[in-house]
This record gives C-alpha cells, structure tokens and sequence, in this order.
C-alpha cells in the first residue's frame, strides 16, 4: 500500500511540476512565436497576394472578425489610399487542414489572388495547389463567381490526380467569401 | 576530477553514439540531408540529453524503480517541449527544416538509454558530463554525415557551393537510400581506425 502511494505521489509531482514548467515557457515564449509565424509562414503569403501594395503589410495589419474567429487582416494600400484587404482561412484538404491567404480588392470586390500558407497534402500531388499554376486561377475573378473546380461546375482548374486537395482550397476561398463583407466592414 | 573527464570524452570517441553505441540511428539518417539541420537537431538533442540527464540524476534516490521509465519520459518530453518552443520561437526556419524530428527527440534512444543505463546510479555532475559528452558526439556525427551527404548531393556545405558550376549532383546521397550507406561506410571506417 505504502509503495503505491509513494508512486503515486512522486509520478504526480513530477508531472504538476513539468506541467507548469510547460505553461510558464508556452506563456513566455507565446508573444515572440506568433511574431515568427507571421512573418515565416503568413508573411510570404501576403506578399504574393499582395504584391502591388507599397505600405509594409506586417505593420499595418489589423485584427477583426474572420467568420466565428478573431483573426489577422492584411491592409494593402497603394500610397496612403486601402487598396486591398488579405486575410487566412482554413479548409480541409485531403491530409489535414489547408492554409490560404485570399486576398480581396476592396473597390472592386474581386480576388487579388490566392496563396496556399500551410497544408499536409501529398508530395508531389496535392501539394501542387500551391503552384502558381492551380492558384494563377483565382486571380481578378470576383467574388460572385462560383469557387468551385469545374467538375463540381465551378470556374476553377482542379490540379490533376488532386481533387480533394483542390476542392479544399476552393472550400477555403469560399470561407473566406462569406465573411468579406463583415471583414471589409470592420477595416475600413 | 579525472573520472569527471573520462565520462565526458568517451562520448566524443569511444563510446560515441550513433557510431559505437550504435543508437539514436533515426534522426542520424532523417537530418542528414544537410549539414546544417544535423548541427541544429544535435544541439537540441544535447540540451534535452543534458538537462534530463542532471535533473534525473538529481531525482535517482527519490523515483520509486517501478514508476522509473514512466517518470523519466515524462521528464525527457517536458525537456524537449522547451526545446520546441525555443527553436520556434527564436530559430523558426530551422524549426521549419527539422519538422517532425523535434518531438521526436523524445524517443531518442541515446536519451532514455543514458537515463536507464547511467544518470539514474550515477551523481549529478557526473550524469551532467556524460550526457554533455553523448550530446557533443551526436552532434559532431551527425554534422560530418550531413556535410558529406550535402557535399556529394547538393554540392554545397552549410549552404555554400563548394563544387563549382560543372559539378553533377549524386543525388543518391541525399536520398534514404544513401543515408544507410553512408552511415555503414563511417561506421566502418571507425572500425578499422578504433582500436
């Protein structure tokens, strides 16, 4: 009886303290991480999508309502005038969730493009959408069209052997249509 | 003072993993492309190997022997959860490159091994030195294989270009493959330089 007790006592310990350990480092290094993934991960993406401003996007980000979520907002601006707004948002691919940046022209509400940011797609095949060649689609089509790959009846080009991967993306764009309008709202 | 010395450098020569004590043979193959990520995954194996090590060491007297394993893992994983956290936080494109092999960390047999065998019946500074020293030859091993692996399959070494325009990449090199046969070919080579 004794020696389980003290089992469990040391095994409890160890952990507790391992524990807050863990969260004191997660809480310490939290604010300096989300710098990181933002200018690794999202910062590229932005820049591609939107490569025609002339402000620094990083700095002059905002955070508002992305569907059900807070999010970042990037502004574009071409001199001191908002020329166009960048935000991401996820879909379910074929191996996990699909990062994408749409960004949106907001004078004449069409796409200044697309750019995938993180995905678990296969090598070699769903990995493909992030090539300009499947993402070059999105560019200057407005929002009304139907973001789906032209065997569902949309306006997109699936990527060959990838449709699940590409429909993911096209899930994606159509989530991050939906909340334009509220997102445009709050920016500008 | 002396027997400090002796746990420490038979890390780097004669009882260097993954060479001698031949573990930790996982990362050895996967990190290797380039000589870069093998430095950085031996520098984040060496910190967890270090301070489990120590802090192990630290609690030999008070981990009952039938909870050990459970314990030590659980040390090991808070350890490399901080390592994760640091790189992310302060070495992101080397986070990015090493991927999954960070959390993996966690399953390095050199570092359960070193626990099991060693730190838990040995006193701190000793356990501190040996698991410096383990972490040091896993470190200069894993950076030789990746520098020759990236010489031959990239033509570059720490990201310079070494070989020259005309150079033809041996791409097998950086392939699983060529990891294997270039970890036999050192092995062996050590071998017949040991002893």
């Amino acid at each position: 009886m004794k020696e389980i007790v003290k089992m469990l006592v040391v095994l409890t310990l160890i952990s507790g303290v391992c524990g807050f350990l863990l969260a004191g480092v997660r809480s310490a290094t939290k604010d300096r991480i989300e710098e990181q993934v933002l200018l690794n991960v999202k910062g590229p993406a932005v820049k591609k999508v939107l490569s025609e401003a002339t402000n620094d996007l990083i700095k002059d980000r905002k955070e508002a309502t992305v569907g059900k979520e807070t999010s970042v907002v990037f502004v574009g601006k071409k001199e001191s005038d908002i020329w166009a707004i960048a935000y991401e948002v996820s879909a379910k691919g074929f191996g996990g969730d699909i990062g994408v940046m749409v960004g949106f022209n907001v004078a004449d509400d069409t796409l200044t493009g697309i750019a995938i940011t993180t995905h678990k797609e296969t090598p070699g095949v769903g990995s493909r959408v992030s090539e300009d060649m499947f993402t070059k689609g999105f560019k200057g089509k407005t929002i009304t069209e139907k973001f789906s790959i032209r065997a569902d009846g949309g306006v997109i080009d699936a990527v060959t052997g990838a449709t699940i991967s590409s429909r993911g993306v096209c899930e994606a764009v159509r989530r991050a249509i939906e909340a334009y309008r509220g997102v445009k709202g709050q920016v500008q | 003072m002396a027997s400090v010395a002796k746990e420490f450098t038979k890390g780097l020569w004669k009882e260097i993993p993954p060479f001698r004590l031949v573990l930790g043979l996982c990362p050895t193959l996967a990190v290797t492309k380039y000589a870069e990520n093998g430095l950085g995954m031996g520098l984040a194996a060496t910190f967890v190997l270090l301070a489990s090590n120590v802090i192990i060491a630290a609690l030999k007297s008070v981990i009952p022997k039938k909870v050990r394993i459970a314990s030590f893992i659980v040390i090991i994983a808070t350890f490399v959860v901080i390592v994760e956290l640091l790189m992310q936080a302060y070495f992101y494109p080397l986070y990015e490159r090493l991927g999954i092999f960070i959390p993996l960390i966690v399953v390095n047999c050199i570092i359960l091994g070193r626990a099991e065998a060693f730190a838990s019946k040995n006193p701190i500074i000793h356990s501190a030195a040996d698991g410096l020293g383990m972490g040091l030859g896993f470190t200069l091993s894993l950076t030789v294989l990746g520098g020759i692996r990236e010489l031959f399959g990239y033509g570059t070494f720490f990201g310079m270009s070494l070989m020259g325009a005309s150079f033809e990449p041996f791409t097998f090199m950086v392939e699983a493959p060529g990891a294997f046969v270039c970890l036999g070919l050192l092995l062996g080579i050590m071998n017949v330089i040991g002893d």
